[in-house]
């Protein structure tokens, strides 16, 4: 018999081992390190995102167990969530709370990444893996905020689908296949929840394992700035010295989470009634509000172009810049400097802050 | 400065709005028409008036000139020829003429139809049943005719916002006389009864919120056929709107009770221009309570007055009771809509209590006013628990963060041992 804990793991290790080596992870733990230098702390802002992420699956299947996806039940239910059921409201405040602060953490990886040009080779895929997770979450948030069926959300959507039916040749069959339909109806709903729990979180698995094995499997970049300074680099192990700080880090933004539930309860509104008027404000998430207020900035008509067109078009190019950008970025591949690179994610991070400080402070525009 | 620009660009914008609403009601007057052509061209300011309205006129728009209510010749240039009698020419109509008039074209449902199919014929013969038609056929020349409320050479449809007859606007046309205490000497008519109707919760309806069925001057008097509602009508009058209310009186003690007494229903307690917005406070036996004025403290009256105020009383503030507790709630963040929703019950049964007082019954009133005490009475526990819960929830969250925040100083403090141990 056991006689303590560590006498048990001891035992259990055993077991484990006996039937499938590990001496392979135990040397990945044992052996990885992070480097430590003046840029490590934008290292914890991915693991910050995987956090997150944790808790959105989480607190995600808990609402499921009672969320009813129909335009005649899904807000009654959310309702029923809130009020009714045991810590329901502690459940959705922090699902919707933690969605926000996990697309303002994976902003900020995804920046810190670039502007330390981590996404140079070898790590071209990792880059493009975490574009692609970062699409998939922007649409996680766009189909989640339709999920309650109340007022705002419904025409958010209405408003977000129109945009995406913008898109040339392609735009309306999108439009369509998002809708369900010619408009946003109880069939956007289901399909929106099955993008919510069904595709995007397999799709967000597999992408997210290709991710976390790559940076397993090539560590941490070190900034090129730091390399071409000739210094010897210092480094902590990732177990326990790192991990450690990461736990600091994730027990910090539980406690924000909760602060925010409690005090900050996200809001349910009223229910979407399709007969009625868009209300007053309506507005989509905070992180595609630089969009949003760009295309009430554009004119009706670019010469004999619709300025939505123009501007859909425009974020197609960027995000497709941004995409890419590792293999544009020649200089910084072959270990220059690369100046033109850097002012290019100084002038997108300014115009994304710029025009989200507009469209809460200058809602009009056109 | 700029702010002062973006202050005044709403109502630069709502002025060309009306600006453009303007012109757009302006005809274009017809070239070729000796009566326009002159009027218009004359320069004396005595007969230029027509001309100048007349572009705003309904008639212009429906084809109908001059010549169609003055006769004359308009092909004419030679005011001997265009003012012909012998060419039908009458000139100015006279007072006393005017209702005939309009009424030859407007009595005439055959040719009225090919303009509206369904508008009214009867307005000439309802007039002369007016106290205004009446006095007309006396000989009385002040009265109002037809163009003393449409206006003349600019009438406009009744649907038009400029329109003298447009509800919001009624009241100003019929003060044009009746608010005149100079021009009303002579007539047994009081000339308050505008500046009263303005202090009035309709008006205060139909031009602050907008209401355009709250009642005007015409709604209660008639229109074309004007007259004071006498005793027995009033309630009736009233009660074309306050249908139930008027029910509820109908089986009341009062009604009898009033018509022996000669009063007349509802105005004696609410009055009749300017009625106030009804309160629970009317009901009772204090000052302000219009019971006292014929019950007595002694009687059963009074005791019932009394009794249905209770019951006013206690509805009233256990609603608002509840609404305040929800609405902290909600504030502070919490889901309580379907409460509030539910509370509805309570505030319905409040406004049929309101309405049931007119029935003068205690005990019918006190059973509808329980029903809604116990719905908001519900609503006020929902609202007690959802600030309960509040408070649960920041205790909750203190006693997380501070476990929290003591895992984070023991991990802080793990960190630096290892961290003392590598270096």
């Amino acid at each position: 018999m056991p006689t303590s804990l560590a006498e048990l793991a001891k035992i259990l290790n055993a077991w484990v081992d006996e039937r499938i080596d590990l001496s392979g992870v135990r040397e990945l733990i044992r052996h990885k390190v992070v480097p430590v230098h003046r840029h490590t702390v934008w290292y914890y802002f991915g693991g910050m995102t995987l956090f997150l992420f944790i808790i959105q699956v989480l607190t995600g299947i808990l609402l499921l167990l009672y969320y009813r996806p129909s335009a005649e039940e899904a807000f009654e239910s959310v309702q029923f969530i809130v009020t009714e059921v045991e810590f329901g409201w502690l459940i959705r405040s922090i699902h919707s709370w933690s969605a926000n602060l996990l697309v303002a953490t994976m902003m900020i990886h995804l920046f810190s990444v670039y502007f330390t040009q981590a996404y140079r080779k070898p790590r071209e895929i990792t880059w493009l893996s975490g574009m692609s997770l970062f699409g998939i979450f922007l649409f996680f948030g766009f189909s989640g905020y339709l999920l309650p069926w109340n007022e705002l959300a419904y025409f958010a959507t209405k408003v977000g689908t129109d945009v995406a039916g913008q898109v040339p040749v392609v735009g309306h069959l999108m439009a369509r296949v998002l809708r369900g339909g010619d408009d946003v109806t109880g069939a956007t709903l289901s399909r929106f929840y099955g993008f919510h729990v069904a595709i995007l979180p397999l799709a967000t698995t597999a992408i997210l394992g290709l991710h976390l094995f790559l940076v397993q499997k090539q560590g941490m970049s070190v900034p090129p700035e730091i390399e071409r300074s000739g210094q010897p680099l210092r480094t902590m192990p990732f177990v326990p010295s790192f991990l450690l700080r990461d736990l600091v880090g994730w027990l910090s933004a539980l406690a924000v989470l909760g602060a925010l539930a409690a005090y900050f309860p996200w809001e349910l509104g009223v229910k979407a009634d399709p007969f009625a008027p868009a209300p007053a404000g309506i507005r989509p998430e905070w992180y595609f509000m630089y969009m949003f207020q760009t295309l009430k900035y554009i004119p009706a008509k670019i010469g004999p172009i619709d300025g939505e067109v123009v501007g859909v078009l425009g974020f197609g190019l960027g995000g497709l810049f941004l995409l890419l950008v590792p293999f544009l970025d020649r200089k910084t591949a072959r270990g220059e400097k690369s100046p033109l690179f850097f002012w290019i994610g100084v002038g997108i991070v300014t115009y994304i802050v710029v025009l989200s400080v507009l469209g809460y402070v200058a809602p009009g525009g056109k | 400065m700029r702010g002062a620009w973006l202050l005044l660009a709403p109502a630069l914008l709502a002025g060309s709005v009306l600006l453009a609403g303007s012109q757009a009601a302006a005809q274009k007057l017809p070239e070729g028409n000796a009566c326009i052509e002159c009027h218009q061209g004359i320069g004396d300011p005595r007969v230029t008036p027509p001309a100048e309205k007349f572009p705003q006129d309904i008639h212009l728009a429906k084809g109908i000139l001059c010549q169609d209510c003055h006769g004359g010749d308009p092909k004419n240039f030679d005011p001997q020829g265009s003012m012909n009698p012998a060419k039908g020419f009458i000139g100015k109509p006279k007072h006393q003429a005017i209702p005939q008039l309009c009424g030859k074209c407007h009595s005439d449902a055959a040719y009225m139809k090919k303009f509206n199919p369904t508008i009214r014929v009867d307005q000439v013969q309802e007039y002369f049943t007016s106290v205004h038609g009446k006095k007309l056929r006396e000989g009385d020349q002040k009265v109002a005719t037809c163009i003393s409320c449409h206006d003349v050479h600019k009438i406009r449809a009744i649907k038009d916002q400029q329109a003298w007859t447009y509800p919001v606007k009624v009241v100003d046309t019929c003060g044009r006389c009746h608010g005149d205490a100079k021009y009303m000497q002579g007539y047994k008519v009081a000339t308050d009864v505008v500046e009263k109707y303005k202090t009035s919760v309709h008006y205060e309806a139909l031009t602050k919120k907008g209401d355009l069925s709250a009642p005007t001057c015409n709604v209660c008097h008639g229109n074309h056929g004007a007259t004071p509602p006498g005793v027995d009508s009033v309630a009736n009058v009233c009660g074309t709107c306050h249908s139930l209310t008027a029910d509820f009186f109908n089986q009341s003690p009062h009604k009898k009770a009033f018509a022996a007494m000669g009063l007349a229903p509802c105005v004696t307690c609410h009055s009749n221009h300017d009625v106030p917005k009804p309160s629970d406070s009317m009901v009772g036996t204090d000052e302000k309570a219009v019971c006292v004025n014929c019950h007595d403290p002694k009687s059963r009256g009074y005791q019932k007055a009394a009794a249905i105020r209770k019951s006013l009383d206690e509805l009233r503030g256990a609603v608002q009771r509840a609404t305040a507790i929800l609405d902290r709630a909600e504030h502070a963040g919490m889901e309580v809509s379907q409460a509030k929703f539910e509370l509805r019950g309570a505030s319905d049964s409040l406004l049929k209590t309101r309405a049931t007082v007119h029935q003068f019954d205690p005990a019918a009133i006190t059973k509808l006013s329980d029903e809604g005490v116990k719905i908001a009475n519900k609503m006020h526990a929902k609202g007690v628990k959802a600030l309960e819960d509040l408070t649960f929830r920041h205790r909750g969250l203190w006693i997380s963060v501070g476990i929290i925040l003591v895992a984070i100083v023991g991990l802080v403090l793990k960190i630096r041992e290892i961290d003392r141990r590598q270096a």
